[in-house]
C-alpha cells in the first residue's frame, strides 16, 4: 500500500501521503488512497466496469488534482467505485496529457464497507514532488 | 497547540494577531475563545486566519470563531468581510466545497416520555427513509433540466411539488431561495453529481438527530417559547447537511477558474492556492457568485425534502399527522456561505461580501433578513454539537456587529479523523452510547468512530465563549437521544 493517512495534518478532513518509483505509480497510489478514504475494503471492489480518463493540464500537480477528482465524480454521478489500473503520462508542447484505465463496480453497501464520503480534493498544502527514490504527493481531501 | 503568549489579549474571549505577524497581512486577525479553547486550538488556525488577512478588500479583521480549527484555505470558523466597492474578492476557499452546509431545527409537541418507547423505531425508520453515506441517492427522481429549476428555486421548488408547507419557507434563511442563482453558470459535471442526490444526508459530520430540551437546559423560557420550545422535555429534530456533490463540484470548478486568472489577469498573489479568488465585480467573480447561489438553493431544497421525509416517518409511527404533531420549522441557517450584506464599519454603512466558513450568521433583533416572527428577538442560530454531548439554539445580539453578526457553528474538532479512528472503536462506541440513552445508526462504523465526542471540543465552553464575547446568546441546550450518522 504505497500511501499512508496522516494523523497530524487536517482535523475534520483526511490527509494522505502517497508515493511511487515513477509518476505513473504515484498517480495509481493516490487514486487508491482517495477511494480507500471512502471504502475500507477496496480489495472487495470487483473490476467489472471500465472507465477511461483523458485529461490535460499545463501543470503536472493540477493534473493529479484533476485525476483524483474523476474518482469522486464517478462515485457521485454513476455510483461507481473505480480503481486505477493503468496510467500513462506524456508531455507535449508544454501540456501534460494523462490517459488512464480504471475499473470497478457500483457501490454495494452490503459488500463495500463505507468509511466517509469525499467531497473534494483541496489545494491546501497540495504537493507533488520528486523524492529520493521517485515521486511523492501530499493531499488533503475534504470530508 | 497554540502559543498563547504570541497573541495580544483584547478581552477574556478575544485574542489578536497583529499585522506584523506575517508579510502581506492587510488587517489583524482575531480569534474568539476562552483561554482554555485558545490553548487547545491547533496551530494551523493561526496560519490559515493570517493567510485570510492578506486577501484584497478584507475589512477590519480576519476572524475565527471559538469552535475554530484546521481547515483548508480559511480555518473552519473563519469569517472575512470583503469590501466589494474597493476591490474585495470572492473566494471558494472562504465558503467551503460544501456550499450552504447548514442546520435545520424542527419542533414536535411530543415529550421525552412519549417518544421514549419509540426512539429505536423512529431512528430505524428514518435511517431507511433518509439515505446517508458515500454517494447515496435520494427518492426524488427528476430530469437534469428539472434539477436546473431546483437549483434556481431552492426550497420553493420543493413546496410547489408537495414536499413541505408554505409556512416552512418563511423560516429558512433567504426564504429558502436566494435570488440571482443562475443555472447557466453551472457545469454539466455538477448537474451529473447532484441531480439524483436531493434528500440525502451525506457523510462525515452530517447527521439527523432526535433531541430533548431538558428543563434545566432551557435558559430563557420566554425566548424559547417564541421559537416553539414551550415545555420541558420537549422533543425536537435537528439535522446537518449541505449541497452534496453538486455544491462540491461548483466549488471545484471555480477554484480552477480563479487559479487561472487570479494572478495573470488581476495581479492577486495569495499564500495558499486554496484561497484562489477573483475580484467580486469581475466576470469570473460574478459567475461564481451566481453558481454558488445555485449551491445555496440545492442545499435548502435538500434539507426541505429531508424535512418532508422526517414528517412522514413521525406521522407513520405515531399515527397522527405532522400538523397534529406540531412539526414546525424553527429555522434553517447556513454556515458555509458568502453573502452580500450592509454593515456599519467605523460609522459608515458599507456593502460587504461576508464569507462564513464554518461560522453562522447571527443577525440581531430588527435587522433586515430576520423573519418577521423573530424580528423582536433576533435570528435563531442552530449549533450542532458532537453526537455524544449536545447541541444549542442561540439568538443573534446587537453586540454581534463586532463579528459582522457571525458566531460559531458547532463544537469544533480537536482530534483528526485518522487519529480518532485509531483511538475509538465504532461498535463499542455505539453500544456505550446506547447504554447512555442515545440510539445511533450509521452507514459506517469507522465513520462513527471518527465522530466520537472525544474528538471534539467542549461544546458548552464554545457556546459560553460566544456569549461572553457578545456574538450570540444561549437560549436552549438539547440532549441527543437518537442519531443517524452519515
Amino acid at each position: 500500500m504505497p500511501y499512508e493517512y496522516l494523523e497530524d495534518i487536517a482535523i475534520a478532513d483526511i490527509a494522505f501521503r502517497a508515493w511511487g518509483k515513477d509518476l505513473e505509480e504515484l498517480f495509481i497510489a493516490a487514486g487508491d488512497a482517495t477511494i480507500n478514504t471512502m471504502i475500507d475494503n477496496i480489495d472487495a471492489i470487483a473490476l467489472q466496469e471500465t472507465r477511461q480518463f483523458n485529461l490535460n493540464n499545463e501543470a503536472l500537480d493540477m493534473l493529479l488534482f484533476n485525476f483524483l477528482q474523476e474518482f469522486i465524480y464517478y462515485k457521485d454521478s454513476e455510483l461507481l467505485l473505480l480503481r486505477p489500473q493503468q496510467v500513462n503520462l506524456e508531455k507535449e508542447a508544454g501540456i501534460h496529457h494523462l490517459q488512464a484505465v480504471t475499473q470497478g463496480e457500483k457501490l454495494n453497501p452490503s459488500k463495500h464497507y463505507q468509511r466517509v464520503d469525499v467531497k473534494a480534493v483541496t489545494l491546501h498544502r497540495f504537493q507533488l514532488e520528486k523524492s529520493a527514490d521517485g515521486w511523492q504527493a501530499m493531499v488533503i481531501l475534504d470530508i | 497547540m497554540a502559543d498563547i503568549k504570541s497573541l495580544k489579549q483584547i478581552s477574556d474571549t478575544i485574542w489578536e494577531i497583529p499585522i506584523s505577524y506575517k508579510e502581506g497581512m492587510r488587517v489583524p486577525a482575531r480569534i474568539y475563545g476562552t483561554e482554555k479553547l485558545i490553548q487547545e486550538m491547533d496551530d494551523a488556525v493561526y496560519d490559515q486566519v493570517t493567510n485570510v488577512a492578506t486577501l484584497p478588500g478584507i475589512t477590519k479583521y480576519a476572524l475565527c470563531m471559538p469552535d475554530g480549527h484546521f481547515g483548508y484555505g480559511f480555518p473552519i470558523g473563519g469569517v472575512a468581510a470583503m469590501d466589494v466597492e474597493n476591490g474585495g474578492v470572492i473566494s471558494p476557499g472562504g465558503i467551503g466545497f460544501d456550499i450552504n452546509c447548514g442546520m435545520r431545527l424542527v419542533v414536535t409537541n411530543l415529550t421525552y416520555d412519549e417518544i421514549k418507547p419509540y426512539v429505536k423505531k423512529v431512528v430505524d425508520r428514518l435511517y431507511e427513509r433518509v439515505p446517508a453515506g458515500v454517494g447515496s441517492t435520494g427518492f426524488v427522481k427528476i430530469s437534469r433540466n428539472e434539477f436546473r429549476k431546483v437549483v434556481e428555486k431552492g426550497a420553493r421548488w420543493c413546496v410547489e411539488n408537495g414536499y413541505g408547507w408554505e409556512e416552512d419557507l418563511e423560516l429558512i434563511e433567504e426564504q429558502g431561495c436566494i435570488a440571482g442563482a443562475d443555472a447557466a453558470k453551472i457545469s454539466e459535471k455538477a448537474i451529473d453529481r447532484g441531480f439524483n442526490q436531493i434528500g440525502t444526508l451525506g457523510s462525515g459530520n452530517h447527521y439527523l438527530e432526535i433531541q430533548v430540551a431538558k428543563k434545566k437546559d432551557i435558559f430563557d423560557p420566554e425566548l424559547a417559547a417564541k421559537m416553539g420550545i414551550t415545555q420541558p422535555d420537549q422533543v425536537v429534530v435537528m439535522f446537518h447537511c449541505g449541497s452534496r456533490g453538486f455544491g462540491h463540484q461548483v466549488a471545484t470548478d471555480y477554484l480552477q477558474v480563479f487559479l487561472k486568472v487570479m494572478e495573470s489577469k488581476y495581479g492577486i498573489k495569495i499564500l495558499d492556492r486554496e484561497l484562489a479568488c477573483a475580484p467580486f465585480d469581475s466576470p469570473e467573480g460574478q459567475a461564481y457568485f451566481s453558481a454558488m447561489k445555485c449551491g445555496l438553493n440545492m442545499s435548502f431544497a435538500n434539507r426541505q425534502v429531508i424535512l418532508h421525509r422526517i414528517r412522514e416517518v413521525f406521522s407513520e409511527i405515531f399515527g397522527r399527522s405532522a400538523e397534529d404533531l406540531g412539526m414546525h420549522v424553527v429555522y434553517d441557517v447556513a454556515h458555509n456561505t458568502a453573502k452580500l450584506e450592509r454593515h456599519v464599519v467605523d460609522g459608515k454603512k458599507r456593502s460587504l461580501l461576508v464569507h462564513r466558513k464554518g461560522a453562522t450568521r447571527a443577525f440581531a433583533p430588527g435587522m433586515m433578513g430576520v423573519p418577521d416572527k423573530y424580528q423582536h428577538i433576533g435570528q435563531p442560530v442552530i449549533i450542532g454539537g458532537s453526537m455524544e454531548t449536545g447541541s444549542y439554539l442561540l439568538l443573534g445580539v446587537p453586540s454581534g456587529a463586532q463579528s459582522f453578526f457571525s458566531t460559531a457553528h458547532g463544537s469544533g474538532r480537536t482530534m483528526s479523523r485518522t487519529k480518532a479512528r485509531k483511538t475509538f472503536r465504532g461498535e463499542k462506541l455505539q453500544k456505550e452510547m446506547q447504554t447512555r440513552g442515545i440510539y445511533v445508526r450509521s452507514t459506517s462504523l469507522s465513520g462513527l468512530a471518527e465522530e466520537a465526542g472525544g474528538a471534539y471540543k467542549d461544546v458548552d465552553e464554545v457556546i459560553e465563549a460566544a456569549e461572553l464575547a457578545g456574538i450570540s446568546k444561549r437560549v436552549v441546550r438539547f440532549t441527543p437521544i437518537g442519531n443517524i450518522k452519515g
